[in-house]
């Protein structure tokens, strides 16, 4: 095994566990835990055989493999964040929702218990 | 547009947000003025005692569990006003810049459109607008008169009228974002098929707090005015629905 790899695979490790472990404390719901469960499989795969970095790197035409390796990464975190952004969005939406029912709800109550 | 066989059921819709010193004033003046209408003050999460001066000044109040914006109050009071049948949602703001004198005004012009804004009168008690803001001002006025295919001068008054398919819309789909309220909102009316019109009314002077006229403050105005005009208009068209059919069926309505 060449140096620096032992790295990776340690970080792929760690990676790996604490996504299932999240998993399994019902901390992380099913849509993210793919989402990161593909991308630690991917970084466990990567550091087990590297030269399917150089062999990918040399298909796409990219001198040295590691700028591949940073140039997908940078893409994925991308597209995670996307996902964040959206999924906020969405929440706050939702939680305004929450926020006028409460309202409308409170209103109904005090109402109902005036005319009693 | 108004039915045709009876009385249309207007309701007022104060958003207030901090506003203990006004809100009250402001019921009492709706009542006098109006007296066949409803009001309802939406507290948006004031830390002050809005929704106790406005409960005792007699409007039932929605209380928010925290802050929304003017979009968010608004949102809330049009859903209060659709879900007990109200023909008419008027916007009045709780800090008494908006004349209630002048409801008749924007009711009449109801009569030939599905929003009616209530314009200040050009020059007459006005600020004087410089630099960016004018620019701001003058872009958005712009845009949505050919967009609602009218001439619309007071692009960003609350003071405003809208009747029971505007109501329909508004009821779920009311842009809770800064300038959404007021800008997108009309925008997203003309898109969806309804119409707009002005009419021109005498407004009051702020009794707290003026419009920034720092340069640095108006290109941000300028910038945010640029960015909720684009949005308005490259954001998805939504469907009028039918004005009848309820957001969620009630056998009794909870007006007191």
């Amino acid at each position: 095994m060449k140096e620096g790899y032992g790295l990776a695979l340690v970080a792929a490790v760690v990676a790996m566990v604490l996504i299932v472990e999240l998993l399994r404390r019902r901390q992380l719901t099913e849509k993210y835990a793919v989402i990161w469960l593909t991308v630690g499989l991917g970084i466990v795969v990567l550091a087990v055989s590297p030269g399917l970095l150089t062999r990918a790197a040399d298909l796409v035409g990219v001198a040295v493999p590691s700028n591949l390796l940073f140039f997908v990464a940078g893409i994925v975190l991308l597209l995670v964040c996307l996902q964040l952004s959206f999924e906020t969005s969405r929440l706050e939406d939702e939680t305004r929702s929450l926020a006028e029912e409460v309202a409308l709800l409170r209103q109904e109550l005090e109402a109902v218990r005036r005319r009693e | 547009m108004l039915p045709a066989s009876r009385a249309p059921r207007v309701l007022v819709v104060v958003p207030a947000y901090n506003e203990e010193a006004s809100v009250a004033a402001v019921v009492a003046e709706l009542q006098a003025v109006a007296p066949g209408v409803d009001v309802v003050v939406v507290d948006d999460g004031s830390r002050d005692q809005t929704a106790r001066r406005a409960r005792d000044a007699g409007a039932v109040v929605l209380a928010l569990p925290f802050n929304l914006g003017v979009g968010g109050a608004m949102r809330t009071g049009y859903l209060y006003g659709f879900r007990n049948d109200y023909d008419v949602v008027v916007q009045v703001d709780a800090d008494g810049q908006h004349d209630p004198s002048q409801l008749p005004l924007l009711l009449a012009g109801l009569a030939q459109s599905n929003i009616v804004v209530g314009a200040r009168f050009a020059g007459v008690g006005s600020y004087r607008v410089r630099g960016p803001r004018r620019v701001a001002m003058r872009l958005l006025s712009g845009a949505l008169s050919r967009t609602a295919g009218t001439r619309l001068t007071d692009a960003t008054s609350g003071f405003r009228a809208v009747d029971r398919a505007a109501l329909g819309l508004f009821a779920r789909h009311y842009p809770a974002e800064y300038l959404g309220d007021t800008v997108e909102s009309l925008v997203m009316a003309v898109r969806a098929g309804l119409t707009v019109s002005q009419v021109p009314v005498q407004m009051r002077v702020r009794t707290a707090g003026v419009p920034s006229q720092s340069p640095l403050k108006a290109s941000l105005y300028l910038g945010r005015a640029v960015l909720a005009l684009a949005l308005a208009y490259v954001r998805t068209r939504h469907e009028l629905l039918p004005t009848t059919l309820p957001v969620e069926p009630r056998e009794e309505r909870a007006s007191s």
